[in-house]
């Protein structure tokens, strides 16, 4: 049997939190390299998306796949080492208040098994040390190392929870809301660290924001590793779009859309244009 | 028609089931050595002063109370003996537990709660962490291991608490209070029974803690409804097993 290319493939899903349908038979798939931004409403099944994508949350009926295996009616041990090839980056952070930056940073390393061991045998490349250095001067949180998370601004807390979801060099990323409550200039420094990340690791992205401009950024620019910049992307021989990203609207648990940004602007789904006059107001 | 047992049903049926998860982690790694030394840290230095308050002052009352009735029957001699019995087999491990209760039962869910809110155990689960083996197998040992530690500390300030009262205001002499207080002290039945009870009610702060903290929704108002119910809730169970013990026992 052919592997699966997709790294994570939604099969009918459903999930129900009492009475309340949060997700309702949801198919679709992510391939290496593709970018989805996942638009909707409050409460309208985003995070729950992002966390059964994961396994944070399982569902009641059809099945996840991530990297072909099927996750849905794993333990939470078996789960430990598919999900070490995956970052998150939750609504509010998840940073841990007890730890400090780098250690923050440092405990996917330390304690994701496969990962542990990696480091025990010898088998990794740099040392937990360096790699933390590494990826926090990556996010330009060099200072930081050793100051705790209430320490640190919002838009810094949010780059630091950038950093510990990319210090794996996962083969799939989930943004939870990377710019919610930043200004403007913060949360455009987010999304060009998304694009910066995306371009050099040819990462999937799965990210769910409320703001249209995050999306546009994703699905237009990209991140030039010779000049530094983020810049106009230009459509590749053969794509329709510049970029290979897809939009997704949810309502009430359903996707509401699936497509292009061209087909975005063009749909005449009464909830989708509301919700882009608002997103993009 | 019985619906309105059902979510207390699920309660007590999801705190068994946690309490299993936790209890079989012990014999899994990773293991936690740092957490459980801190938790012993905060839950048993942390509660001495005031379970050691609590105690030397039971055993004041008791002493002045039991001596007030004893003196109708001329029994105010044998004062140590009641003073003793009472502390060891219901007063100390029951105030010792009702104040861990207050006070550590509330901070776990606290603190677990505000985690929860704040998505830090779904990072832990999303980062190779089981928040089981991380938070709550360490709370229960440091508890179960604490909480016996504490009563007997109780028991004894709370006696030495009794002998003031008796030497000081009633003129008993030391020797005749605490032979008496001692001699009538069973290893099988009044030892046992003092220090088995706290056991119990270790396992019930540790678990009723953790559970309402990982049960916590609703932002900072849902986790100050967590710590209320810990601590009502463990006070209760603390309550109602000391009543099964003590029939057990008698």
């Amino acid at each position: 049997m052919a592997p699966d290319p997709a790294v994570v493939r939604f099969e009918d899903v459903s999930v129900e939190f009492g009475d309340t349908l949060a997700l309702e038979h949801l198919t679709f798939e992510l391939r290496p390299g593709d970018t989805c931004i996942l638009f909707g409403a409050a409460g309208s099944g985003k995070t729950t998306l992002l966390k059964a994508a994961m396994g944070l949350v399982q569902p009641n009926s059809g099945s996840v796949y991530l990297f072909g295996q099927d996750i849905t009616h794993l333990t939470e041990q078996e789960l430990f080492d598919i999900r070490a090839r995956v970052g998150i980056l939750f609504q509010e952070g998840g940073l841990f208040d007890s730890l400090t930056i780098a250690e923050n940073v440092a405990y996917p390393l330390l304690n994701q098994r496969v990962l542990r061991e990696a480091n025990i045998n010898g088998s990794g490349s740099r040392s937990v040390e360096d790699r933390v250095k590494e990826v926090l001067h990556f996010v330009e949180l060099d200072q930081t190392l050793e100051k705790f998370p209430s320490e640190l601004s919002g838009g810094m807390r949010r780059r630091a929870g950038i950093a510990r979801a990319m210090v794996t060099d996962p083969a799939l990323l989930l943004y939870d809301s990377p710019t919610a409550g930043l200004d403007p200039i913060t949360a455009n420094t987010i999304v060009a660290l998304i694009l910066k990340e995306r371009e050099l690791r040819n990462t999937a992205t799965l990210m769910v924001t409320h703001r249209y401009l995050d999306g546009h950024l994703m699905a237009n620019f990209r991140y030039n590793p010779s000049s530094g910049a983020i810049e106009r992307a230009r459509p590749a021989a053969g794509e329709s779009g510049p970029v290979k990203t897809r939009f997704f609207v949810m309502n009430a648990g359903r996707l509401a859309f699936e497509g292009s940004e061209a087909e975005l602007h063009a749909t005449q789904d009464p909830y989708v244009k509301k919700f882009l006059r608002h997103g993009s107001a | 028609m019985l619906d309105f047992l059902k979510p207390p049903v699920q309660a007590f049926q999801d705190c068994i089931v946690l309490g299993l998860r936790a209890v079989g982690n012990v014999f899994r790694s990773p293991h936690y050595a740092d957490d459980i030394f801190q938790q012993m840290d905060t839950i048993g230095v942390g509660s001495l002063p005031i379970v050691a308050m609590i105690g030397f002052f039971s055993g004041v009352v008791m002493t002045m109370q039991m001596a007030h009735a004893l003196q109708q029957y001329g029994a105010q001699g044998n004062v140590g003996q009641i003073v003793s019995l009472a502390l060891i087999r219901e007063l100390g491990p029951v105030l010792t537990a009702v104040m861990v209760a207050g006070r550590n039962a509330s901070g776990i869910a606290s603190e677990i709660g505000s985690m929860k809110v704040t998505e830090q155990l779904d990072a832990m689960r999303a980062l190779g962490t089981d928040p089981v083996q991380k938070l709550v197998t360490p709370r229960l040992i440091a508890t179960t291991c604490m909480l016996p530690l504490l009563t007997i500390v109780a028991d004894y300030v709370g006696l030495v608490g009794g002998w003031l009262v008796a030497y000081l205001i009633l003129d008993i002499p030391t020797s005749q209070y605490w032979s008496s207080a001692w001699q009538n002290v069973e290893y099988k039945d009044d030892i046992a029974q003092g220090l088995i009870k706290p056991l119990v009610f270790a396992i019930i702060i540790a678990l009723v803690g953790c559970f309402y903290g990982m049960r916590t929704t609703g932002g900072t108002q849902g986790v100050g409804k967590a710590t209320t119910k810990a601590v009502v809730v463990a006070s209760i169970w603390i309550f109602v097993f000391t009543a099964m013990i003590t029939r057990i026992f008698t």
